[in-house]
């Protein structure tokens, strides 16, 4: 399970060769070779892929397929056991200040929001660029109220989470990630939990975030936005990327029986 | 009018059958009874008191108690009055109590802390401890401390010194006590000036970071002031300070502080036993935060430390403060267990002897329970008001 030594020794050559090829634009994000089990159970394996600046990705596939596993390995919420993950020329490794240097330029927006209950939705946004960023308050706050302005909250500013609806809540946690202004913004099924009159309002700030040229990956189900939005549709079932495409053909001509079985499946009704 | 009538209920069931009606009748049952029952104690106790010639009143207040104690905070001898044994009992009480409360925190949220710590050893020596320590009976624990460990320390000849000025040994720990000069005012005057500095910083530093986002060394340097500027004092006027050491004088120590047996082995067996369960509460409440904000303030960069101080450690405050009140509550009523092991405190003082020497029950018994009555509200009052400021605001 793993090999551990290995990617110790090769931790070293890979952070040089990475300083070396920025020039040649290698991608934002490197996944190589990368492996990760729970315990005896391989959840990914041996997963390639190389995203370039502004690319948005969107990654589908069956419950359990390891696609939100995946995701959260890029910041490390998760770790991974073989092969190697390179964020913004970082690598990821044990080593806390990669892990947050990586975590200041990723934001990411979860499924079930994840606001702070006890802050304000102002200060839920405030936090991380004044504790981390260290930016005066007057700064962080004026930023921070554009942001909300962006998702179309700045009048819920002075109130708390759970006053708002699910719609609201996750379009606060996209502002709250955007103020870290983040250099890829990670989704893991951002709409999943939301009741269906909410879900085009998240989608709609998302789509006028792909616009701006935001690196974007994006666990999701809404067929409609990988086909608005995305420049790549990755299919992972098994622990594995099936499938990768541009969203007109990966739509209208799969070529996996599995990502065939999955569209009929997902696109019957 | 005749709407009315159709709609006012028809001819209502018995009266026996109607809810209210039986309600009403079992209240004032219950009642009667209880005003009953009231009156017969008092009237009870009232006959047998003039029968056996025991005078009612607090006038035994001002009597001499004629009895020495071990222990006081405040002046006491054999010649004051039974109204004295109340404050010395009094202030016992309160000091072990305090002392417990401070100690059984601090040990608590470490503990609580530490059982879930990714350290294997550290997490198992905690669950060890919490698991050994709250499932012995109090009493058991208090014997423990008292007889087998305090009480196998050295006599008073053998005593174990620290530096020639602390002695150690089965009747206590002897410390040094320091006498002040003329001039320690000044002393007292630097350490006030040191705290208002101290606030003054906190708010300047908190503008500041407002201001700019620079972070300031608040804690380090306002330690710094705390203890740099009192000791400038002190060598300023001229180190206005003497210290009595403890000598021995015959079979005993004299002179100096002592900390006696009994205080420190019912200090230490509050502290622990009330330490292992906060440290469950402590364990609970941090377990209450859920993953999701740990991992969206991980997500944003903040790092464990500042995820723990402004993410996980305000929700857990809020799951903790009630039980820890429980808690607090239950160490000041546990500290009356002192009278099994003699440290002089209300329950053993005024409830004990005062009591068998005046025969004065019913009042003895009424101001002890008005005491411990009036410590648990304010703990509670206090924690309440606490609780009211770090508790969430939603909706």
């Amino acid at each position: 399970m793993g090999n551990p030594m290995t990617e110790q020794t090769q931790t070293s050559e890979v952070q040089s060769s990475a300083q070396g090829e920025t020039g040649k634009n290698p991608g934002i994000i490197r996944v190589e070779g990368m492996h990760k089990w729970y315990g005896d159970f391989h959840v990914l394996k041996d997963l390639n892929l190389t995203i370039k600046q502004g690319e948005r990705i969107v990654i589908c596939g069956p419950s359990g397929s390891g696609k939100s596993t995946f995701i959260r390995c890029i910041n490390r919420l998760e770790e991974h056991q073989q092969g190697k993950i390179i964020v913004d020329n970082v690598e990821l490794t044990d080593d806390i200040r990669h892990i947050d240097n990586v975590r200041r330029e990723v934001g990411m927006v979860f499924q079930h929001f994840n606001l702070f209950p006890h802050l304000t939705v102002l200060e839920n946004c405030c936090l991380s660029p004044i504790w981390v960023r260290k930016i005066p308050r007057k700064e962080a706050e004026a930023s921070a109220m554009e942001y909300l302005e962006r998702v179309k909250i700045p009048d819920q500013a002075h109130k708390f989470p759970g006053q708002l609806s699910g719609g609201q809540q996750q379009r606060v946690a996209i502002a709250r990630a955007l103020c870290m202004k983040p250099k890829i913004m990670l989704f893991d099924e951002p709409t999943s939990a939301l009741d269906p009159e909410m879900i085009k309002e998240v989608l709609d700030v998302m789509i006028e975030l792909a616009g701006s040229g935001m690196t974007m990956l994006c666990v999701t189900h809404e067929m409609g936005f990988a086909k608005t939005v995305a420049d790549r549709v990755i299919f992972m079932d098994g622990g594995e990327i099936v499938e990768e495409a541009p969203p007109h053909d990966f739509f209208s001509n799969p070529q996996e029986p599995r990502t065939q079985q999955f569209l009929k499946q997902i696109l019957a009704h | 009018m005749k709407k009315q009538t159709v709609d006012s209920k028809p001819a209502g069931p018995k009266p026996w059958y109607d809810p209210r009606v039986r309600s009403l009748f079992f209240q004032v049952v219950a009642i009667a009874a209880v005003f009953w029952a009231g009156w017969t104690l008092v009237e009870n106790t009232l006959s047998n008191m003039e029968s056996r010639g025991i005078s009612t009143g607090f006038g035994f207040l001002e009597e001499t108690a004629g009895f020495g104690i071990i222990m006081s905070l405040v002046p006491y001898d054999a010649t004051m009055s039974y109204g004295r044994t109340f404050w010395v009992g009094l202030t016992n009480t309160l000091l072990v109590s305090v002392m417990g409360i401070i100690a059984a925190t601090l040990l608590g949220f470490l503990i609580g802390v530490a059982r879930l710590s990714s350290n294997w050893l550290v997490a198992k020596v905690s669950l060890f401890y919490i698991e050994v320590i709250r499932n012995i009976p109090l009493l058991l624990q208090i014997f423990f401390w008292y007889f087998a460990v305090l009480g196998a320390l050295p006599s008073p000849r053998q005593s174990i010194e620290v530096g020639g000025t602390m002695f150690l040994n089965n009747r206590g720990l002897y410390v040094p006590e320091p006498l002040t000069q003329d001039g320690f005012g000044l002393v007292w005057g630097a350490l006030l000036v040191a705290i208002a500095a101290v606030v003054c910083i906190r708010i300047w530093a908190k503008k500041r970071q407002l201001a700019t986002g620079q972070i300031f060394p608040t804690f380090k340097v306002g330690v710094a002031i705390l203890v740099l500027l009192p000791v400038l004092a002190y060598f300023v006027a001229g180190s206005p300070l003497e210290w009595e050491v403890p000598a021995l004088k015959g079979f005993n120590f004299g002179g100096g502080i002592t900390i006696i047996p009994e205080l420190a082995a019912l200090w230490l067996a509050l502290s622990l036993y009330t330490a292992s369960f906060i440290a469950e509460i402590v364990r609970s409440g941090i377990l209450s935060v859920s993953k999701g904000q740990t991992e969206a303030s991980k997500a944003l960069g903040l790092s464990n430390g500042l995820t723990l101080r402004l993410v996980v450690i305000p929700q857990a405050m809020r799951v903790i403060i009630p039980p820890l009140t429980s808690q607090y509550l239950n160490l000041a009523k546990n500290s009356s267990l002192a009278t099994a092991i003699g440290y002089p405190d209300l329950v053993a003082v005024f409830m004990g002897t005062t009591l068998n020497q005046t025969g004065q029950a019913v009042e003895v018994v009424a101001i002890t329970m008005a005491v411990y009555l009036t410590i648990s509200l304010s703990i509670s009052l206090f924690m309440n008001i606490y609780n009211r400021a770090v508790a969430i605001k939603e909706r």
